[in-house]
């Protein structure tokens, strides 16, 4: 496959890394400031010159997505709202008859009817596996069993409040002491908020709701219809008096075809939902299949990539 | 627990009047609906908030019947506090963080309490910070079959009301 990718963080560029030994080939990278084509483009150069100006190239964005690729891979920051940047690129590629692979969450989450309906209309397929659970092939599983036989899937979705809910129950630290811990360590992010509110949760869920949705003809969801709290504050007393009778606390994201719930629960201390540090879980119920335990890393630019690439690696010739 | 003929072990969590005869009564309807009596465990002394008598009854029974069992013990006026709780779910627990003693906890409770199908039945406070200051309470809280969501319902709205974060049970969600 011919790859474009647009976004150059993290998982934009281990996608582009990767993309060889996947027998892939990349013919554009884009970030914010500007593009790099070639046929195939030197990939190595061109985040060599990220690394030192600041941006892969000059060439426009327009450029980009009217480059002759397979695939575009999306993987712009993931915004709330119009979704844009990321709803505009995948619906230009799916217009061309390209397919999209999406580590984006906000065009699945917040337009995911108005996407696939552009998708509907296309010769290229629309796939979103990294924006579920990183490496873990939620989606895919959900799929595989038929949307239609997942009555509920909920887990751990976020690696991040998962590190800090485990650590505080683990040494007794308290929930900032915890955060500026993750933060030195690369853990969470500068500004961890959509982490520990719960939003990032709740899109996962949103998304996977939208596909149980979807396989039941019923309109797709956005963010504003999930019911969220978050982790911030949580004190260190109401982990302890959890632990005193066998349980503790996870952020747990359900989503059934009914809506989606992302909040702080009680769990038992050694139970399937209580994974420990960034890893997650995504627990999956079925009509006849009994219920199915996914963990795994759920984030990290590698980690994603494959999740992209394995997307990538199931798409139709073209 | 479950065996090959069928019968089953049970455990079931009374709340009896204080007055003779109660817990004679109380036991007629395991047999009468093909329960086998394996313990019953009563500490003397021990009493709810409402100064009733809490008593735990161990059984055996075709697991057919063990609904029955239930339905003829609520039928004689028992209450059925909790019944095989893991597999009923009948108690549950909350934990409740916030300004719990600046917000009269008592009173949250009474009010938890007074939505006539939940009874506190444990309760744990820890607030290292002091009074003033975010505690934590854990709650074990018991509601009949199939009013845990109402239970439920009613705490998230007082703790609404008080400002309170609940964190409630995973498996409640059901």
């Amino acid at each position: 496959m011919r790859l474009a990718i647009v976004g150059v963080g993290a998982v934009g560029r281990s996608v582009a890394e990767l993309a060889g030994e996947h027998g892939h080939e990349v013919v554009g990278l884009a970030d914010s400031t500007g593009a790099a084509l070639g046929d195939p483009l030197d990939v190595e150069a061109a985040l060599a010159r990220k690394s030192e100006t600041g941006t892969v190239g000059e060439e426009p964005h327009e450029a980009l997505l009217q480059a002759d690729y397979d695939a575009l891979v999306e993987a712009t920051p993931t915004t709330l709202g119009d979704a844009e940047p990321g709803f505009s690129n995948a619906a230009a590629a799916l217009e061309r008859d390209r397919h999209v692979v999406l580590a984006n969450k906000g065009p699945v989450a917040e337009r995911y009817d108005e996407l696939c309906s552009v998708a509907k209309e296309s010769e290229g397929r629309l796939r979103f596996e990294a924006t579920v659970g990183g490496a873990i092939p939620a989606v895919r599983t959900v799929e595989d069993f038929g949307p239609r036989h997942v009555e509920r899937v909920r887990g751990v979705l976020n690696g991040t409040a998962n590190f800090v809910l485990s650590r505080m129950a683990a040494e007794g630290l308290s929930y900032d002491h915890v955060l500026s811990e993750a933060q030195e360590l690369g853990v969470a992010e500068a500004d961890p908020t959509f982490d520990v509110d719960g939003t990032d949760a709740a899109l996962k869920g949103v998304i996977v709701a939208n596909v149980l949705r979807e396989a039941r003809g019923r309109d797709a969801l956005t963010l504003d219809d999930a019911a969220v709290s978050g982790i911030q504050n949580l004190p260190v007393s109401a982990l302890s008096l959890a632990a005193e009778d066998g349980r503790t606390v996870r952020l747990i994201a359900e989503a059934s075809p009914e809506g989606v719930r992302v909040g702080p629960r009680l769990v038992p201390e050694n139970g399937t939902l209580a994974v420990t540090g960034t890893q997650n879980i995504v627990q999956i119920e079925t009509d006849h299949a009994g219920r199915l335990n996914l963990s795994g890393h759920g984030a990290g630019g590698p980690e994603t990539a494959s999740a992209v690439l394995s997307d990538v690696g199931r798409l139709p010739p073209r | 627990m479950s065996r090959a003929d069928g019968v089953t072990t049970h455990t079931l969590r009374l709340e009896l009047d204080d007055e003779p005869g109660e817990l004679a009564a109380a036991l007629e309807p395991i047999a009468e609906h093909g329960g086998n009596l394996l313990s019953v465990f009563h500490e003397r002394g021990s009493r709810t908030p409402g100064g009733r008598i809490p008593v735990e009854v161990a059984l055996d029974c075709p697991a057919e019947r063990f609904d029955d069992v239930i339905e003829g013990l609520r039928n004689r006026g028992v209450t059925v506090v909790a019944a095989d709780e893991e597999y009923y779910g009948e108690a549950f627990r909350v934990l409740l963080t916030g300004h719990l003693v600046d917000t009269d906890l008592s009173e949250t409770l009474r009010e938890i309490e007074s939505a006539s199908t939940v009874a506190v039945e444990e309760l744990s406070l820890s607030a290292p910070d002091g009074v003033e200051a975010v505690s934590s309470a854990y709650l074990r809280l018991g509601a009949r079959s199939g009013e845990r969501g109402a239970a439920l319902e009613q705490v998230r709205e007082i703790a609404d009301r008080k400002g309170l974060t609940v964190v409630e049970p995973l498996e409640a969600s059901g």
